[in-house]
């Protein structure tokens, strides 16, 4: 029997994000390889400390490789990675990426958290805004998102650790712990992602509701409501969708900054010290660990994209 | 249900009480460059089982006035000035939007230009049609399926179990206008505005939609109204015509009396631009110019920039919508050299 055509058409767009997803991820190994081995300091120098002597230093550069040719090191590079043995940690005397593993899942909770209150109040206020274009609602949620957009994530944290946990008392100023601690951080995370998506889904249910389909569902009496809700709105999130999955991986690199802030014990704030310290192993296994979570966003992103529009699952 | 609906649905209809009747209909659209009138002052009337073909070219406002009758001017920009749009006895504009909307779908229904844009792209047909039972008759997702198969092999598409799960794209043009006719009669409206319904569709395909429109419209006992441009295409489906011309009727009457005795200019240019309706040895005129700018109308008659039969009473003012002299008081035309035109036709 053959196989059925819309799910081997839907297995075909998936191998080719796969393979897809596999270059970029090359990509992004060979673009940190080259970018480390530009920067002038010395690993090895490092690794020793001020007191080594030359000859110390050139024995432990031949121990590592790095007298070898550039060709040669990144060979031994990509076997290194495809092994996922990133070296030790010169900071901590553990494994990179086994630093970076522990502290990824709590990173992922903040990412995640965040992207709950992006998704969920940026659709819902985009499409108030629409419904309401150019009333008080919708110029409220412009200045809103004008406003989170604008306004710099370090100083928003800051900001709110001030009015929340100093001033009122109501919330925990930093650090892990239970569902309290992850507000704060994951509000002042959404805020950029917010305004995106809000813009978006305004813009796209605005495009949407002129289009003919739209002028169907009215003549067949479907109430308003029916009409934007199961008509309109599907189609104006595609092109949201397709943003959001881009925007995850800005999520993952603004961590960066909002974990310092609000030390957060996550690998973003891993990331930023151990890129103060020099500790290139974990600066290397953090970045491509990143890398590999926005990948898969973006992988899961173009299978929601193919389900909510299927002229694109169809292969058309 | 009243007794006009087992008239046949080819016979005459009583005049006594229309289905539709529409007085003095003006619609308007703002734009940046100023305000267009789409629907000038339009008057007519559409009785049980009766088929009015409304024609004109792009611009005219055909399409304008079929969206002011379903209550789907598109505001801000577009609104309904004035007038009156009577349904079986209730003026639709005196009621509120919601009104329309109800009606829409149970006793009006439309049938729209382009089948692909006007079709969700992504929802599955079977659902778009389907949806009307579930929405509107509070049917159960089961039943409104196996309905929406039902209809779809009464429209004639082949293998409907099957395609119910299909999505728009997947289906041809003409397959995908029997989608959109499936979903305008599935709740047997009583009256079916079809805009332009078979212009998107190949040659081949445009006579099997407007035989399955008749056959259906016979079965239903609706009324409809054929909105087109092609003059020979509603010659075989239409019982009155109702030409438009930048926003006013030009000229209505029985279409066998219209299209006999020409009575308007405008009228005898679309004729004569039509092959095979000119006559098999007559070359096609075009008419000359262009259709004119809502924004920049001409004083007086507005086809006069267009008329070799203009002359200065037509620069001075608009004729008005009058019984064709030596015609029914049913056939008018609003042109100040009807009976010119008329005697013009005869000889010529």
């Amino acid at each position: 029997m053959a196989p059925h055509p819309v799910r081997s058409a839907m297995t075909a767009y998936l191998v080719r994000r796969l393979l897809f997803a596999g270059f970029v991820l090359w990509g992004a190994v060979t673009i940190v390889f080259l970018v480390l081995r530009s920067v002038p300091s010395d690993p090895a120098r490092l690794i020793l400390g001020a007191d080594a002597t030359e000859v110390e230093i050139s024995q432990l550069r031949s121990q590592m490789g790095l007298d070898r040719p550039l060709v040669v090191q990144y060979g031994n590079y990509l076997a290194d990675v495809a092994r996922l043995d990133f070296g030790d940690s010169y900071r901590y005397h553990k494994g990179a990426i086994g630093l970076v593993v522990d502290r990824f899942p709590v990173t992922f909770q903040l990412a995640a958290v965040a992207m709950v209150i992006a998704v969920v109040l940026g659709v819902s206020l985009g499409v108030v805004a629409a419904l309401r274009v150019n009333r008080l609602a919708d110029r409220v949620v412009s200045v809103l998102a004008l406003l989170s957009q604008s306004m710099p994530s370090f100083w928003i944290g800051i900001v709110l650790i001030l009015v929340f946990a100093r001033q009122l008392h109501l919330l925990p100023s930093g650090g892990h712990g239970g569902p309290d601690h992850l507000i704060l951080p994951g509000v002042t995370l959404a805020l950029p992602f917010l305004a995106i998506l809000i813009r978006l889904t305004r813009s796209g249910l605005l495009d949407v509701v002129h289009e003919n389909y739209i002028q169907t569902a009215r003549a067949k009496g479907l109430p308003e409501r029916v009409v934007i809700f199961s008509h309109a709105i599907r189609n104006a999130l595609i092109p949201v969708v397709t943003v959001a999955g881009l925007e995850f991986g800005q999520l993952l690199g603004g961590a960066v900054i909002v974990e310092t802030v609000f030390a957060w014990p996550g690998a973003g704030r891993l990331l930023s010290d151990s890129i103060s310290a020099r500790d290139y192993n974990v600066v290397l296994a953090a970045i491509l660990l990143i890398a590999a979570g926005f990948v898969a966003i973006n992988l899961v992103v173009d299978t929601l994209y193919g389900y909510l529009d299927p002229r694109v699952r169809l292969g058309r | 249900m009243d007794g006009t609906a087992i008239l046949p649905a080819t016979g005459r209809p009583a005049p006594s009480r229309p289905l539709l009747s529409v007085q003095d209909l003006t619609v308007q659209f703002g734009t940046r460059a100023g305000t267009i009138t789409a629907v000038d002052r339009v008057s007519l009337d559409v009785a049980e089982g009766e088929t009015l073909a409304v024609l004109g070219e792009t611009g005219s406002g055909k399409s304008a006035l079929a969206q002011a009758l379903m209550g789907l001017v598109p505001g801000p920009a577009g609104r309904v000035v004035s007038g009156r749009i009577n349904y079986d006895g209730t003026d639709l504009l005196a009621r509120p939007r919601s009104y329309t909307r109800r009606l829409c779908g149970t006793e009006l229904a439309m049938v729209f230009q382009d089948p692909l844009s006007s079709l969700n792209p992504v929802l599955r047909v079977g659902v778009q049609i389907g949806e009307l039972f579930r929405r509107r008759r509070g049917a159960s997702r089961a039943e409104a399926r196996r309905k929406a198969i039902e209809l779809m092999e009464r429209v004639g598409i082949p293998a409907a179990a099957r395609r119910v799960d299909d999505y728009p794209h997947q289906f041809s043009g003409g397959m995908r206008q029997r989608v959109m006719i499936a979903m305008a009669l599935a709740l047997r409206p009583r009256l079916l505005i079809a805009d332009e319904p078979t212009t998107a569709l190949d040659v081949t395909v445009q006579a099997q939609i407007m035989q399955l429109l008749a056959d259906l419209k016979a079965e239903h006992r609706m009324s409809l109204i054929l909105i087109s441009h092609d003059l020979g295409l509603v010659a075989g489906v239409a019982d009155r015509v109702m030409l438009m011309y930048a926003g006013r009727v030009v000229e209505t009457g029985e279409l066998r009396e219209v299209y006999q005795t020409l009575a308007h200019p405008y009228t005898r240019g679309l004729m004569a631009s039509i092959p095979g309706l000119a006559g098999p040895r007559e070359r096609l005129t075009p008419i000359t110019g262009s259709p004119p700018d809502l924004l920049r109308l001409p004083s007086g008659c507005r086809f006069r920039p267009r008329c070799g039969f203009a002359t200065e009473a037509c620069r001075a003012s608009q004729p008005d919508l009058l019984p064709v002299p030596t015609g029914p008081e049913s056939h008018r035309a609003a042109c100040h050299h009807a009976e010119e035109v008329v005697a013009d036709g005869r000889s010529g």
